[in-house]
């Protein structure tokens, strides 16, 4: 061991915090369906550390960490959240869907496809965020226009693509899904 | 489903079976993966029994430091380790080109937000908890924050405030035009802003080594640096690259690595690291800012006589690679045009500012504000119609440069200008238009019966590649074998240490190899430092051309060796082999074999039966030279060139611009994934439009006042004008399959464009970039 190690360190990795910080006896979160436990966490986490660093769901991507860029969104009841800003106690009893959910669900894939094939995709960082923003537009406002898709999704940032592909994507889904062509 | 874009691309199936190659547009490897949140990203990186790393950063501009205690935040649990600069095991700095900048500040310093220690423990927030705990003594000094003052202000570093003076003097210094415009210029600090915060994670190996999972632009140079500072041998400092989320060249130099390896080191344990947005603006360099005096002279015609300029980058406390952004500054200060005679002077200087480095389109940036709205001042000094002037001094083919350099590329520069001024304008802006049409948008501010229009014009010139004598090369490792399954179909495996940033070179790999061995199955091995050299940087537009070559070499190589193999197989001279859509070809008898195939073709696979053929190649670009103390020489492998039109809708009352429409012609020799690069061009744009309108990391007195996307603007799917592009195709002689770079052209002169439309609709000189509401509204304000 090295030597600057201190003598007294706790086996508990989660009881160490030490700092004034309130661990949490154990929490159950609803995340895709699945009830999920959450054990010896410090309370302060937010859902977004919570989903990534406990319950190994990477999906939503941390850029901003205050509700700037949207690469963190995922529905909480339905409703698209920044995941950042969100507790995850305060998660405890809503109905939490990530990308993974989507995916799984099968709800979110001629988005994905549309992306993919669209150019849509360069780094990958803010797209899974953008799939859950396109999935809450379209879902709303299937016929959305330009203007409308844009202000819908103006929460999520993208620093490779300057969105022109994005909105590429946005129209093919809207036009296999006016034609009935989902797959 | 259909192939073609809105871009009017479509997808070329080209002779025989084997789709995607060259010239078409595949879908990326990585897209289903990114698309469905499974692609790991290196702040996505978890192991058993890992630690959290954080750094303790400089609150002060400048300081001594007297005394640093660590023992407050070893008391607290959980935390397992608190390192400072005594704990460097080998050299106490790094740095791109020079080691200048020290892995922990020692007794001095020199930035707001310079690591001083880093902290390992169990939880991030108890790591972050240490890091406040730790006790440095600081004695705060006056800080250098002018880079004019830095050339006579007393050294605030031992190795003196001067990084580079790069001088050009070319043709008659004392030549005079008949019209003279002047002007000074001012860019703002732009960060990179890539969303994917750096991050990493540092696990300690059995050898006593380090195995290091990054996000970075160019793992090899990160491994040299590391392994120095560790007292490693290089091959025991091991780098993967890990998921990047965007890179801009806000990733070529060390950030987290040599701590976070530290770390690993001294506790025995993996340790993950992320930095915060916040950490993230004072954890790598951003693009320098500029302070620019122009001068051009010019005949009655409109010929350009002469450019004097004098260009200072503020390169912050260190480095960098500050030496080579002011080269390209100086070099490229008058732009894409025919200049006799010139008298430049760039500046690179040390203050106490955050340091700068690298950034897309690097230091050809700064120099474009510059040169661009001087050419309008000249165009309106003239009377002359400013495209046209552009037109009438462009860059031709055999024209030099101000380095004396003799252009023998491509140098499309009147095609460019002419592809962007061919777009049609889009129709102006009615009173019945939606509010988000509007400047303003969303804040349904501006009067539509306000609202001006602005149309400006800007072109500029960048070189592909490093530079200046710099011994450029990338490396490629191919191996092609037959595959498992039935039909033994062959499978080639690419391994490149090549940066996937983004970019798509993931995509591009797999059509060089299919349009060369005509092999469908085209597997990415993951990049790393153990498996294959170095690729060089993921930067200066430079990859398609480096390590797009050393494939191709590579691709050559195994060629040969199944030509071989079939000449073998046949007993005849290699000289009556050919190899054709993924097989080889016996050229000399195929008239008289006539039907019988049997005896004219074997198969690759077939090739394949009795052994995998691999190879590992580097490809070297053509020589180049540093410049000469008068400036000259042969210093660039390749130019690329664009063109922008910019039209902006504004409300002078309130100084708020909606930039609508962008219209490009952009020189790209080849576009060998025709998708990918109007994504690099639409993305560029943005950028550029961004450091034109809002983009501006906020510096007073050395200190940082907007390290967050709240307080730090970027452009979002609202502000983001229409994008019009045109490639203009003009094989590069020299390039692998005629291709320059793309990256770089589009960040470059799409802000000056928006900048001459916004000069345009408000007849305001504005020579400070990015622009203010307040800059706009207080000098039009009635």
């Amino acid at each position: 061991m090295p030597a600057d190690v201190p003598a007294d360190v706790p086996e508990r990795a989660d009881a160490a915090l030490g700092v004034g910080v309130v661990v949490s006896d154990r929490y159950e979160l609803d995340v895709n369906g699945t009830m999920r436990e959450v054990d010896g966490a410090w309370l302060g986490e937010t859902l977004l550390f919570v989903l990534r660093e406990r319950l190994g769901l990477s999906g939503a991507k941390n850029a901003c960490e205050q509700g700037e860029c949207g690469s963190c969104s995922v529905l909480l009841d339905g409703v698209v959240v920044c995941a950042c800003l969100v507790l995850a106690v305060d998660a405890v009893g809503s109905r939490i869907e990530t990308v993974e959910g989507l995916t799984a669900s099968g709800e979110v894939a001629d988005i994905q496809r549309a992306f993919v094939e669209s150019g849509a995709v360069q780094c990958g960082f803010c797209t899974p965020g953008f799939v859950v923003a396109v999935h809450d537009v379209l879902r709303r406002r299937p016929a959305a226009g330009d203007l409308e898709v844009r202000e819908a999704l103006s929460g999520n940032l993208c620093r490779c693509t300057g969105y022109g592909r994005i909105l590429e994507a946005v129209r093919r889904v809207q036009q296999w899904r006016a034609s009935g062509a989902r797959e | 489903m259909p192939a073609s874009s809105a871009t009017g691309v479509s997808q070329r199936v080209t002779g025989g079976e084997v789709r995607d190659r060259v010239g078409d547009s595949p879908s990326r490897p990585d897209g289903v993966q990114k698309v469905r949140g499974e692609f790991a990203f290196s702040s996505d990186l978890w192991m058993d029994a890992m630690l959290w790393g954080k750094t303790l950063r400089s609150p002060h501009v400048a300081a001594r430091i007297r005394a640093i205690d660590p023992s407050p935040a070893l008391a607290i649990p959980g935390v397992r380790a608190v390192l400072t600069a005594s704990d460097v095991p080998g050299r106490p700095t790094f740095g791109l080109e020079d080691p200048d900048q020290p892995v922990f500040a020692d007794d001095v310093v020199r930035y707001h937000g310079e690591p001083v220690a880093a902290v390992a423990a169990d939880h991030p927030e108890t790591a972050r908890a240490a890091a406040l705990a730790i006790a440095v003594d600081y004695e705060p000094i006056a800080p250098l924050v002018d880079p004019e003052e830095a050339l006579t202000a007393p050294p605030i570093h031992p190795e003196g405030n001067l990084f580079r003076h790069v001088a050009i003097r070319h043709g008659d210094p004392h030549a005079h035009g008949d019209v003279v415009v002047e002007g000074t210029y001012e860019v703002g600090m732009q960060d990179q802003a890539f969303l994917g915060l750096e991050s990493g994670l540092a696990v300690p190996a059995e050898d006593g080594g380090v195995d290091l999972y990054v996000a970075t632009q160019w793992l090899h140079v990160d491994r040299d640096q590391i392994a120095a500072s560790l007292g490693l041998p290089a091959d025991r400092v091991r780098l993967y690259l890990s998921g990047v989320g965007g890179a801009f060249g806000g990733r070529e130099d060390v950030s987290l690595q040599i701590h976070l390896c530290m770390l690993a080191l001294r506790t025995g344990r993996p340790v993950k690291m992320v930095y915060s947005r916040d950490e993230s603006f004072f954890g790598h360099v951003h693009r320098h800012p500029a302070r620019m005096w122009y001068r051009h002279h010019a005949t009655r015609d409109g010929d350009l006589v002469k450019v004097e300029a004098r260009i200072v980058l503020d390169g912050g406390a260190y480095l960098s690679s500050s030496r080579a952004v002011i080269s390209n500054a100086a070099c490229f200060a008058p732009g894409p045009y025919r200049v006799p005679n010139a008298v430049i002077d760039g500046y690179a200087v040390r203050t106490n500012n955050p340091p700068c480095g690298a950034m897309r389109g690097f230091g050809a940036v700064q120099a474009c504000f510059g040169h661009e709205a001087q050419m309008d001042k000249l165009a309106v000094a003239l009377s002359m119609d400013p495209v046209d002037l552009r037109l009438r001094n462009a860059l031709e083919r055999f024209d030099r440069l101000v380095t004396g350099q003799v252009l023998t590329g491509a140098v499309p520069v009147r095609e460019v200008i002419r592809a962007a001024a061919a777009h049609p304008l889009p129709a102006p802006l009615g009173p019945d238009d939606p509010m988000l049409a509007r400047p303003g948008g969303a804040g349904a501010t501006a009067d539509a019966a306000h609202v001006r229009r602005g149309v400006g014009f800007a072109v500029s010139v960048k070189n592909v590649a490093y530079s200046e004598g710099f011994d450029d090369y990338a490396t490629a490792r191919l191996r092609i074998e037959a595959g498992l399954d039935l039909d033994a179909a062959p499978v080639a495996t690419v391994t490149v240490a090549t940066a996937e940033v983004g970019q798509g070179f993931v995509t591009l790999a797999q059509q060089i190899v299919r349009e060369e061995l005509g092999v469908t199955r085209v597997v990415l091995a993951p990049a790393n430092t153990v498996d294959v050299g170095s690729a060089g940087s993921s930067s200066a537009s430079r990859q398609t051309w480096m390590s797009g070559g050393a494939l191709q070499r590579a691709c050559a190589v195994v060629r040969r060796e199944l030509i071989t193999r079939a000449a073998e197989m046949w007993e005849c001279p290699v000289a009556c082999c050919r190899f054709e859509n993924g097989m080889v070809v016996r050229v000399d008898t195929v008239t008289d074999v006539g039907d019988d195939a049997e005896g004219v073709h074997v198969s690759v696979g077939e090739l394949l039966a009795h052994g995998h053929v691999e190879t590992e190649e580097e490809y070297h670009h053509a020589p180049t030279k540093a410049l000469d103390a008068m400036g000259q020489g042969d210093a660039h492998l390749s130019f690329m060139f664009a063109a922008h039109r910019a039209v902006v809708d504004l409300d002078p009352d309130l100084g708020l611009v909606r930039v609508v429409q962008i219209a490009t012609g952009q020189d790209v020799g080849r576009a060998l994934h025709p998708v990918q690069v109007i994504g690099q061009i639409e993305g560029g744009v943005a950028q550029g439009v961004g450091l034109a309108v809002m983009e501006e990391i906020v510096v007073s007195e050395g200190r940082v006042r907007n390290p967050s996307f709240t307080d730090y603007l970027l452009p979002t799917v609202l502000d983001m004008p229409e994008v019009v592009a045109t490639l203009v195709e003009e094989p590069e002689p020299g390039a692998p399959y005629g291709a320059k770079g793309v990256g770089e052209p589009p960040a470059i002169s799409s802000g000056p464009a928006v900048m001459a439309a916004i000069r345009n609709a408000t007849g305001l000189s504005l020579t400070r970039v990015p622009v203010h509401p307040e800059d706009i509204a207080r000098s039009t304000g009635s």
